[in-house]
């Protein structure tokens, strides 16, 4: 068959149609999906049989309680709070006896440095440098990550993430964005790159890329742990766990706040346009389970986290020892680094150290609080760390810290720019350097400018 | 218990028996479904992939792709993003039609959900009016019965034609008959004889008179019957790959929204 002639005989076909409905295609197009739908309907009644009401519709009862309008959002974060809690009380105990037990191993590691009369750097930079590192990564993180991700992903496994996306629509609607936006936050929460990824769920590009953009202002897992500590420090000894819960818990609604704010900021300048609607059906709820989300959270979730921060930690571990350890003049390099960030960090209300550490931390979040006290560590004195008090030990009396300090820092750590894999994957989801650069820019100044504001009320008040 | 597995195809209903004819060595299996029915779920159990499953929908975006052996065969099970309909009215729907379509997977699972067969019946039948090779799985049956909802699987699977699989596959429940299902409409040895959605006559007139010359144009290796139903919708998006196979010789292949998802 020519090229010619099967060219012609489309045209024909199509002159064909055109004769046959010359009119709009939407007579047709309602007359093929009601024979579709009315066909449906005819099988069904066949084969489909309710032998009776089921004795309660449990689903609807508990969405009429779950999406009320009255009762669901303050729900959700009791949820949240509950969640929050069990992770800050439960993740305590286990973290001190993984530090003791790991630290333990750096002192026996630096006996058989000692007994294989191996060079003094090689202890250094092997053990104090890279283990060291990797044991406060292990022992700060993974408690939490293992209480905090099943958790999770058993709400999830019941089908509440699509009522919270639910919940949230009129927020993110207001904000001039898409309701599904609630859906990618939540998975933010899990971890950013998760987020960002889920965000291919909203058609509108332009919607997708503010839900992109402002993905990172919901703390992943990896700032989860540096918050907890930090909350912890703040409450010290006053009022104890539910005080650090309640902090975290204000961090991550600042965070949500934030999150539409900048939505909206974001959709009357850069990315103007009308939120379009959507239908999410609400799956039914489901009885989780238990015993295969916790397994499977473990293995796929925490497991694979914490390796990528061991990954990073590493290496990071390696730098910072060399950086404190290379003397150019009086000071060690890092010291230089940090005395010339200092004043600059003091106007944000932090110090040069602690953006030293966010700098280095960029690979992943989860080594900023690490890195911070590697790095204090490496200008102070040794002392066995492995508790929130000797945390405060070191951060207060030997550094400085006030309570500014810590809520800065928090700040901080909430807003500051996504790590390295989420910027990674922003890259390849949005395909443009330029949205990139704002992925990083836009959370930076939102940062830098709340710190900011606070340090200089805090100070301007007289309260620090 | 709810798990009533029935093939249909060897009775009076008109399908036929053939001997098991093997010419290939590997199958491509497509699972369409609406969102939230368990094509993840079975996906995973299918492939011995171990990932957590999100109960949320709109979790598959990109279609997922997994393989199995099953009997000696292999199958390359391909997840496609769960839709309402395939009348391509969004990137998922279209994304699951085009690979239905054009991608000619040789076994088209359609999940189903059983506590609301009506309208997960309607993709059912969208499917079946593009291709035969198709298996029914009604998943979920375990919600259905706490619901009270009882379901005659014999006369669904004489209704539609193509063999009806009860599963529960949360539980690995009915996923061996589903496996053997698949096994025998991919290899040929159930035919299924699919219902077809009857129109109006305005609409099955113009449809006698353009199919024959759409036949002509593209060959068998296309359903035409379901080219002139979307040549008379005026299904632009169809029309154009049409237009372009004819003229370039290009194998029939709409790209929608690749870039971005690409």
């Amino acid at each position: 068959m020519s090229q010619f002639s099967a060219t012609g005989r489309l045209g024909d076909i199509l002159k064909e149609v055109e004769r046959i409905s010359p009119e709009t295609s939407q007579k047709f197009n309602d007359s093929i999906v009601s024979a579709i739908y009315g066909d449906a309907e005819r099988i069904t009644r066949k084969v489909v049989r309710q032998k009776g009401k089921p004795k309660i519709d449990w689903d609807k009862k508990l969405d009429d309680l779950l999406t009320s309008r009255l009762f669901g959002i303050p729900f959700m974060f009791l949820l949240l709070t509950l969640i929050f809690w069990i992770t800050v009380t439960g993740a305590n105990y286990p973290s001190a006896v993984l530090a003791t037990v790991l630290f333990w191993g750096q002192d026996r590691l630096t006996d058989l440095c000692v007994w294989l009369g191996a060079p003094v750097w090689v202890n250094g930079f092997f053990v104090e440098g890279i283990y060291r590192c990797l044991a406060w990564v292990v022992s700060v993180m993974l408690p939490p990550m293992a209480i905090f991700f099943p958790c999770f992903t058993l709400l999830e496994d019941m089908g509440y993430l699509p009522r919270v996306a639910f919940n949230l629509d009129y927020l993110f609607k207001k904000a001039g964005t898409h309701g599904k936006q609630a859906l990618t936050m939540s998975m933010g929460f899990g971890c950013n790159a998760a987020g960002i990824i889920a965000c291919r769920i909203i058609e509108s590009p332009r919607e997708r890329l503010i839900a992109m953009l402002t993905n990172n202002f919901v703390p992943c897992n990896g700032r989860f742990p540096t918050l907890i500590a930090l909350a912890g420090l703040l409450v010290m000894g006053t009022v104890g766990s539910l005080g650090a819960t309640c902090i975290v818990m204000g961090v991550v609604l600042l965070g949500i706040a934030v999150t539409l704010a900048v939505s909206r900021v974001l959709s009357a300048t850069l990315l103007k346009g009308i939120p379009s609607s959507f239908t999410l059906e609400l799956p039914p709820y489901r009885k989780p389970q238990v015993g295969r989300v916790i397994v499977r959270s473990i293995f796929d979730r925490t497991l694979f986290v914490l390796g990528r921060a061991v990954c990073v930690a590493a290496p990071a571990g390696a730098v910072i020892w060399l950086l404190a350890n290379i003397q150019v003049g009086k000071f060690s390099v890092l010291a230089h680094c940090a005395n010339w960030l200092n004043p600059f960090g003091q106007l944000l209300g932090l110090d040069g150290h602690i953006l030293m550490a966010f700098i280095l931390g960029l690979p992943a979040n989860e080594i900023v609080l690490p890195i911070l006290i590697m790095s204090y560590l490496a200008t102070g004195s040794m002392i066995e760390l492995n508790s929130i008090e000797a945390l405060r030990q070191l951060f207060v009396v030997e550094h400085g810290w006030t309570w500014l300090t810590a809520l800065c820092m928090m700040l901080f750590s909430l807003l500051h720019y996504p790590c390295g894999t989420t910027l990674w994957t922003i890259w390849r989801e949005s395909g443009s350097v330029k949205w990139t650069a704002f992925a990083v820019f836009i959370p930076l100044g939102v940062a830098c400018a709340l710190c900011f504001v606070v340090a200089l009320a805090a100070r301007q008040a007289g309260w620090v | 218990m709810g798990l009533i597995y029935r093939f249909w195809g060897n009775s009076a209903a008109g399908g036929s028996v053939k001997k098991v004819i093997q010419q290939k060595t590997s199958y491509t299996i497509a699972l369409a479904g609406n969102p939230n029915t368990g094509k993840s779920t079975i996906f995973n159990a299918l492939t011995g992939l171990n990932q957590h499953t999100g109960n949320w929908p709109g979790k598959t975006v990109l279609r997922a792709e997994g393989s199995y052996n099953y009997e000696g065969i292999a199958f390359n099970l391909v997840d496609l993003p769960g839709t309402y309909s395939l009348l391509a009215n969004s990137v998922e729907e279209q994304v699951a039609r085009d690979y239905l379509c054009f991608g000619k997977p040789d076994t088209t699972v359609v999940v189903a959900d059983a506590t609301c067969l009506e309208r997960n019946l309607n993709l059912v039948l969208q499917v079946l009016e593009i291709t035969s090779k198709a298996v029914v799985c009604v998943n979920l049956v375990d919600e259905a019965k706490r619901k009270k909802i009882e379901i005659d699987a014999e006369f669904l699977a004489a209704e539609l034609g193509v063999p009806v699989v009860f599963t529960a596959a949360r539980e690995g429940r009915g996923l061996e008959q589903l496996l053997s299902a698949i096994t025998a409409v991919s290899t040929g040895s159930i035919i299924n004889t699919p219902y077809a959605v009857k129109y109006e006559k305005e609409i099955e007139d113009a449809v006698t008179k353009i199919e024959p010359q759409i036949r002509k144009l593209v060959g068998k290796e296309y359903n035409s019957r379901w080219l002139a139903l979307r040549f008379l919708d005026k299904d632009q998006v169809v029309i154009d790959a049409v237009q372009k196979w004819v003229t370039g010789r290009v194998p029939l292949n709409i790209k929608t929204g690749g870039a971005v998802l690409a």
